[in-house]
């Protein structure tokens, strides 16, 4: 295999089981916990944090790298890459609204839900951090949103089962889906130290 | 000259990069807007600004524009709005040249008089002043395990502040002409003792105990005590016991007020609201009549 393919793999691992977002850095757990009601619903929001997250990055990385490093304007990345995102996700908005409506009404509500999503944010910074390349920060990107998009998954399908069992009433709601996350966590981090 | 623009650049560049950056998205959006721009139903923005626009979700949808697009799209019947009553119905009908058959509007009523000094307390509550928090564990303070807490959840959830809490009696008086029926409170008490009934004169057993006269009788002075009386003394029949509780046909009651006189624990009232036809509710103001004031009995 060469060089680049390894690399790519590795990315791809680390960012989906080693240090996924919700279950490894805890970043983003507000829709983590708020659309895993239902699998169809999880899915829904996974796929668009993977679109808005691709494209977030793809574009911050350019500003990073040809913006804001060279006028040396590093420390102005929290406000650009938010305003980046911001922006971003209402042309995405009103571009599926038009073009593809069908789509436009899949994401609908998650859409505007993404803009103030902090797991967007922390792949647009991570990716600068780790110094990748434009190829490298797309395919990190999709990894983090397939890790985001797994983690909400399994926690909707276990939410589901969980409704039809006889939970004791203090646990019933968010506790025990609390419980579920932290358990879900523990489980992930049998992948720690797995790439290097 | 030269010592001057070192010290300005510092602030200039990051001004210039991140207000161009800014310019140039807010360009963006702009042109992008009108490009894609999709047409809407007119019809749709005309229903959203009939409908009254407080977004309470008694229709059951996110808010008033959601409604108003499942009224244009046919997913919902155009008397879905509780809280606008039949006049906005007949505007909707307009809007979309549809005939509107009118439905009775109907308002909250208080089903409880267990206030002070009326209904008895088993202890002293010092948790969080709210009847949901307060009634966890199914039974409360209140010694009566049907009666109003008056904790004033019903207030706090009221989107239209038709709902006081008085003082004296420690109950929620709905004030008529703010009301809308929209069911909030309804949903909101833990203890089911507001309804909503028809917005016109009734007669109403304000009461929901379904226990016996011993039980009441030691732990609420106006609790429905089953004695039946009212069921003898009607004249047309409207009043029945079938199934442990007292009930009032609203179709033969006519309002005559001999059960409100005969009742030993004077809980039923009537008059509850003033009398104003259920067609005209909607466009004539009801007077704010408090339930507590309207207490024709003893």
């Amino acid at each position: 295999m060469s060089d680049g393919l390894v690399t790519i793999l590795k990315i791809f691992i680390g960012a989906v089981f080693v240090d996924n977002i919700v279950l490894a850095r805890y970043i983003g757990l507000c829709p983590f916990i708020g659309m895993s009601s239902s699998v169809s619903n999880g899915l829904g929001m996974g796929m668009s944090v993977t679109f808005v997250m691709v494209l977030a990055s793809l574009v911050t990385w350019t500003l990073w790298r040809f913006l804001l490093v060279p006028f040396e304007l590093e420390y102005m990345r929290i406000m650009v890459f938010i305003l980046v995102i911001a922006s971003l996700v209402q042309l995405v908005e009103i571009m599926l609204r038009k073009s593809l409506p069908n789509l436009y009404k899949a994401m609908g509500i998650y859409l505007p839900l993404i803009t103030t999503n902090c797991a967007i944010l922390a792949v647009t910074f991570l990716g600068v951090d780790y110094q990748y390349s434009a190829a490298q920060v797309v395919v990190y990107s999709i990894s983090v949103a397939l890790g985001f998009t797994l983690a909400l998954v399994l926690l909707a399908g276990i939410r589901e089962r969980i409704r039809f069992t006889r939970t004791p009433a203090f646990f019933q709601g968010y506790p025990v889906v609390f419980i579920t996350v932290s358990l879900l966590a523990l489980a992930l981090l049998g992948f720690r130290g797995l790439v290097r | 000259m030269n010592m001057t623009w070192t010290s300005i650049q510092p602030i200039l560049i990051p001004v210039i990069v991140v207000g161009g950056l800014g310019m140039a998205f807010g360009v963006l959006l702009a042109w992008f807007a009108k490009k894609f721009a999709i047409k809407f139903d007119p019809a749709i923005e005309k229903i959203e600004s009939v409908l009254p626009g407080v977004n309470c979700g008694a229709c059951g949808f996110p808010g008033c524009s959601a409604l108003a697009e499942a009224i244009v799209r046919g997913d919902a019947p155009i008397d879905s709005c509780p809280v606008g009553g039949t006049r906005t119905w007949q505007e909707i009908g307009r809007v979309l040249g549809k005939e509107v058959s009118v439905r009775e509007t109907r308002k909250a009523v208080l089903i409880c008089q267990g206030g002070n000094e009326v209904a008895t307390t088993q202890a002293i509550y010092r948790g969080v002043a709210d009847c949901r928090a307060a009634t966890v564990y199914g039974v409360s303070f209140k010694a009566c395990h049907y009666g109003c807490l008056g904790l004033g959840s019903c207030q706090r959830i009221c989107p239209f502040e038709a709902i006081r809490m008085d003082e004296t009696t420690g109950l929620p008086v709905i004030i008529g002409s703010r009301c809308t029926g929209c069911g909030r409170c309804v949903k909101e008490c833990p203890r089911s003792v507001l309804t909503l009934l028809p917005a016109r004169d009734l007669v109403v057993v304000a009461c929901t105990s379904p226990d016996t006269a011993r039980s009441v009788k030691a732990v609420c002075r106006k609790g429905c005590i089953k004695c039946q009386l009212c069921v003898k003394v009607c004249p047309v029949k409207a009043i029945s016991f079938p199934d442990g509780k007292i009930r009032i046909d609203r179709k033969i009651c006519t309002l005559c007020g001999l059960c409100v006189d005969k009742c030993p624990t004077g809980c039923i009232v009537r008059n509850i609201r003033n009398s104003v036809p259920a067609e005209a509710s909607s466009s004539v103001p009801v007077p704010a009549v408090p339930v507590e004031v309207e207490e024709p009995m003893r």
